[in-house]
């Protein structure tokens, strides 16, 4: 795997506030990289730091293979940006705002012409290309921008919050869209306060609470390292006496809820074992078996809050 | 295509130049700011001061237009893209600062001149006569770019709000037009006046085009056109190098 971010001990400090404290990662190429934090974690101070909008005061950040400091203008050359507010000129039309990315990514003017045409039809602005942005709905605003973005088929593609305060439509179009040049290649980068949205998405998540890093990994892992003790929910095809899954190894407590039974163990693997062994010489079907992991939003919960200084 | 290369942010700087001058200049109010506001100033100086001639005034109104033209709009450039977090924008584009500055510079440039033919055209139209036409066209063009690079500097303070910016610019630039020779020929001038007269592109190219018009001048016209040049060069490194050192903190 290839990284095409490479973040080292990136630091930024705004007067005697530490924004972000020496944070390190990597996003791989092919990569959905889900980036989260309560408000005021560093978020959009770090994806400013990576975007070489601002610089930072410590550490490096290697872009697409370029030091964003050292070589700015050829690391921009290959990502688009996507904030998370709308900032398409509103006095030009959205046509008029391609033909100017277009220009500042160097196209030619025919290929400029034709990616526009592609990307406002694949975003729905094509009937209103020729209408001021300024007459557009938030979430046409959004849609614009996007395209904007991507204007250049840039590699790597940062998002800030892309479908904040957005109708069910808009954002349903975005991710959808999202997934597609994920599949088609495209590395993203996205900024996100809704757990749902980066569960769905991301291959990775970092999580950053007051300017530190504190947890990086896939969703799922995410969810359930945050807790030792582990829930298992289970149901049999025939009544079970009370206290006997309890001797059961790994089973540390197990609770009848209705037809079901619901255990704690530490060891999620050898309770499954003793599960699937015990209805084997009882001569019980297991009727259903889940793992019941914490959700995205109680990881990030936790994870926040362990971390609070 | 290296986008990093010289060529190549020219063209970008010449794609924000185009915006600019879709979005700021091109506009009915800019433009007949442009043509009035030295045409006023003109006409108040022309009532309360018969006793100089006409074409002593075209000249020193040909230096205001292109003067205020030119440092108009683009110190206010910054300040509206900031809070409109197109600034932002074109800060994520691979595009370089000076890149951004040359941009603005070029859309002031072409504004100032556009304006000012303008007031050539009225000179010509009251009976002034064009005596050195080709020194007056490199002239305006040099002083285009100095006065815009004036501009640019102006909006170095990184405020995004732009009242404060056109308060310190009407602060410098009144001023400015009052110590260059402009309504008091520099021969009038006191010692002191003169002395910071010298300090002024505005003085220089307001004698060139004085030369041009009526074939007096002050200064020697190459010490003019060298004058004009050395303050075009110093103020376009330094407002680059400046905007590089604050563009962050507008972000």
């Amino acid at each position: 795997m290839t990284a095409v971010i490479q973040a080292s001990n990136l630091t930024k400090i705004f007067g005697k506030q530490t924004a972000v404290d020496h944070i390190s990662f990597e996003v791989q190429k092919g990569e959905i990289f889900g980036f989260l934090g309560p408000n005021g974690a560093g978020k959009t101070t770090t994806t400013r730091m990576l975007t070489g909008v601002i610089p930072p005061d410590a550490g490096t950040a290697t872009i697409l293979g370029h030091d964003i400091r050292v070589e700015p203008v050829l690391a921009k050359q290959g990502f688009g940006v996507v904030p998370e507010t709308s900032n398409a000129y509103t006095d030009l039309t959205a046509w008029k705002n391609m033909m100017l990315m277009g220009e500042l990514y160097g196209l030619p003017r025919p290929r400029a012409e034709q990616r526009s045409s592609d990307l406002l039809g694949m975003v729905g602005l094509l009937e209103r290309k020729d209408q001021k942005v300024q007459a557009y709905s938030k979430g046409m605003k959004q849609r614009l921008i996007l395209a904007m973005a991507l204007l250049h088929e840039p590699q790597l593609l940062f998002l800030d919050e892309p479908t904040s305060g957005l109708d069910v439509q808009s954002t349903q179009m975005i991710l959808s869209l999202l997934r597609d040049l994920n599949t088609q290649g495209t590395t993203i980068f996205l900024t996100t306060h809704n757990m749902e949205e980066a569960n769905r998405l991301c291959n990775r998540l970092a999580i950053i609470r007051a300017g530190k890093m504190v947890a990086i990994d896939a969703p799922e892992k995410l969810k359930t390292a945050i807790d030792r003790v582990h829930k298992i929910e289970v149901s049999f095809d025939r009544e079970i006496p009370d206290n006997t899954l309890e001797g059961l190894e790994g089973v540390m407590t197990a609770n009848r809820t209705g037809d079901k039974w619901q255990i704690t163990t530490r060891n999620k693997d050898a309770t499954i074992h003793s599960l699937v062994t015990f209805s084997q010489q009882k001569g019980t079907a297991i009727v259903t078996l889940n793992t019941l992991a914490p959700s995205l939003d109680e990881a990030f919960l936790r994870l926040t809050h362990e971390a609070q200084p | 295509m290296n986008p990093a290369g010289f060529s190549e942010q020219v063209r970008r700087a010449w794609a924000i130049a185009k915006k600019d001058i879709r979005i700021y200049y091109l506009k009915g109010p800019v433009l007949i700011f442009g043509v009035f506001m030295p045409l006023f100033l003109f006409l108040a100086f022309l009532m309360g001061s018969r006793q100089l001639p006409l074409s002593f005034l075209i000249s020193g109104l040909v230096g205001m237009s292109l003067f205020f033209t030119a440092t108009a709009v683009s110190p206010a450039i910054f300040p509206w893209e900031g809070q409109a977090r197109t600034l932002e924008r074109l800060a994520s584009c691979p595009v370089t600062v000076e890149a951004i500055v040359l941009g603005d510079m070029i859309a002031s440039t072409l504004f100032g001149i556009g304006i000012t033919i303008i007031t050539v055209i009225i000179g010509l139209a009251l009976g002034l006569s064009l005596l050195h036409g080709i020194i007056l066209v490199a002239a305006i063009l040099l002083a285009a770019c100095c006065f815009s690079a004036i501009g640019m500097l102006l909006a170095v303070p990184p405020t995004n709000v732009p009242s404060n910016i056109m308060m310190l610019s009407s602060l410098i630039k009144f001023p400015l037009v009052f110590i260059s020779g402009i309504f008091i020929p520099l021969e009038q001038m006191p010692p002191w006046g003169l002395a910071l007269a010298i300090f002024s592109p505005l003085t220089y190219f307001t004698d060139i085009v004085r030369y041009s018009f009526t074939d007096t001048h002050y200064f020697p016209v190459e010490i003019d056109i060298a004058s004009l040049a050395v303050f075009t060069v110093v103020f376009t490194v330094v407002t680059m190098f400046l905007h590089k050192k604050t563009m962050p903190q507008r972000m």
